[in-house]
């Protein structure tokens, strides 16, 4: 790239959002890898669970384990998008409040 | 003790025959009795980048399945003493390699070489699986770009897992990053993954970077691999790779942009 291609549009750097796309793939599958057995199993039930008051697009879900020094954490990560719920009962309300 | 290296890379087209035609040359030239096989059977290419194509007689295929001995079927490099190529099949699938067969020749080849060179089909099916089966070595060819820096990441996760060193809980396969058709003046301007993103994201030992060069074409054309070209970088860039391979210390060349006159980088080029 020339100089006067970068005054005139300043490209976002490709190679960036490449690094960084590769770096979620590589972390979500060292995760399935070494993360502990029963994650996938888990994650099915919780998603059941889930879904039985709520509308979730599987694909959204994330399910980690973060290494801290102390501690593990599991961090769930459930969007739930307003049109989707099928609001049941009360506790489908519940759980979109908590999301906010 | 004789060494089984396997070139593999998961994605197709990266520079895996352009790769073992020229490691195989340039171990042959520093005196190692080498010799090179094609595992991708059906799809026969590593003795056109040889340039033996018209030498062919028997394959890989004729000598597992007993049509042929070894000898009948390795040919003589023209321009390297100790080098020998063994051609894969044009016609038959890959189910002819079978792990019993495959490692009755890679140990009969073992007797009396130094190294032996697999060139990996592409892909994670039975013939990549069986180029990489009984490795000692793996030379894991990658390009600077999200797919085959993905692919790579996976064939990693075989070596480790899936080889017979993993299955009988051997020592597990020496594995060296190798990059090709690199490009510094892209690197530079942000637009391909850096020589460091790839070595972060991969976490192996770097064993080189060729650069993109079109004498590798040059090369291909007239059936001599790249290693010979002396004068060009990527030619340099080979023959550095082999001596890293063989434990000596070299600095990578050919990583840096080509210094650029003041209008050049005013307009591009
Ligand atoms: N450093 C390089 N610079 C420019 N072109 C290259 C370079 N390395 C390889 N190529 C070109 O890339 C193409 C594919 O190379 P090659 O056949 O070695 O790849 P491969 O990984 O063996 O492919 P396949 O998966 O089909 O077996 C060829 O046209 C080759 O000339
Ligand atoms: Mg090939």
């Amino acid at each position: 790239m020339s100089i006067l291609d970068y005054l005139l549009k300043r490209k976002k750097k490709s190679a960036n959002i490449a690094k960084e796309r590769l770096q979620i793939i590589f972390a979500a599958e060292n995760m399935d890898k070494n993360g502990p057995d029963f994650l996938p199993e888990l994650k099915r039930e919780l998603l059941e669970v889930i879904s039985r008051y709520v509308a979730v697009d599987q694909d959204l879900i994330q399910v980690n384990v973060e290494r801290d020094s102390e501690c593990d954490i599991l961090e769930l990560n459930i969007p739930l998008s307003g049109s989707h719920i099928k609001q049941k009962n009360k506790v489908a309300k519940a759980a979109k409040a908590a999301s906010h | 003790m004789a060494k089984v290296i396997v070139v593999t890379s998961g994605k197709g087209g990266v520079g895996k025959t352009t790769t073992s035609a020229s490691i195989a040359t340039g171990l042959a030239k520093r005196g190692h009795k080498t010799v090179v096989i094609d595992f991708d059977v059906g799809l026969r290419n590593l003795d056109l980048i040889m340039g033996c194509e018209r030498r062919v007689v028997y394959d890989f295929v004729n000598v597992l399945q007993n049509e042929a001995n070894l000898k009948q079927a390795l040919i003589k490099d023209k321009h390297c003493d100790n080098l020998f190529v063994l051609p894969a099949s044009q016609t038959r699938d890959k189910d002819a390699l079978t792990p019993e067969g495959v490692e009755k020749v890679l140990n009969e080849l073992r007797e009396n070489h130094d190294f032996i060179v697999c060139d990996s089909p592409a892909g994670i099916e039975q013939g990549a699986v069986m180029a990489l089966y009984f490795a000692d070595e793996a030379i894991v060819v990658t390009n600077p770009e999200v797919s085959s820096v993905r692919d790579s990441d996976r064939i990693l996760g075989i070596l480790s897992a899936k080889s017979k060193r993993a299955a009988e809980n051997q020592e597990p396969i020496k594995e060296h990053l190798l990059i090709t058709r690199y490009s510094p003046e892209r690197v530079s301007s942000g637009e391909m993954l850096s020589i460091t993103d790839i070595q972060e994201l991969l976490g192996v030992k770097l064993v080189g970077v060729i650069p993109e060069s079109q004498t590798v074409l040059q090369a291909s054309n007239s059936g001599i691999p790249v290693i010979h070209m002396n004068d060009s970088p990527s030619g340099q860039a080979y023959e550095d790779v082999v001596a890293r391979f063989l434990g000596e210390e070299r600095p990578m060349r050919f990583v840096e942009p080509e210094k650029k006159s003041f209008l050049k980088r005013l307009f591009g080029t």
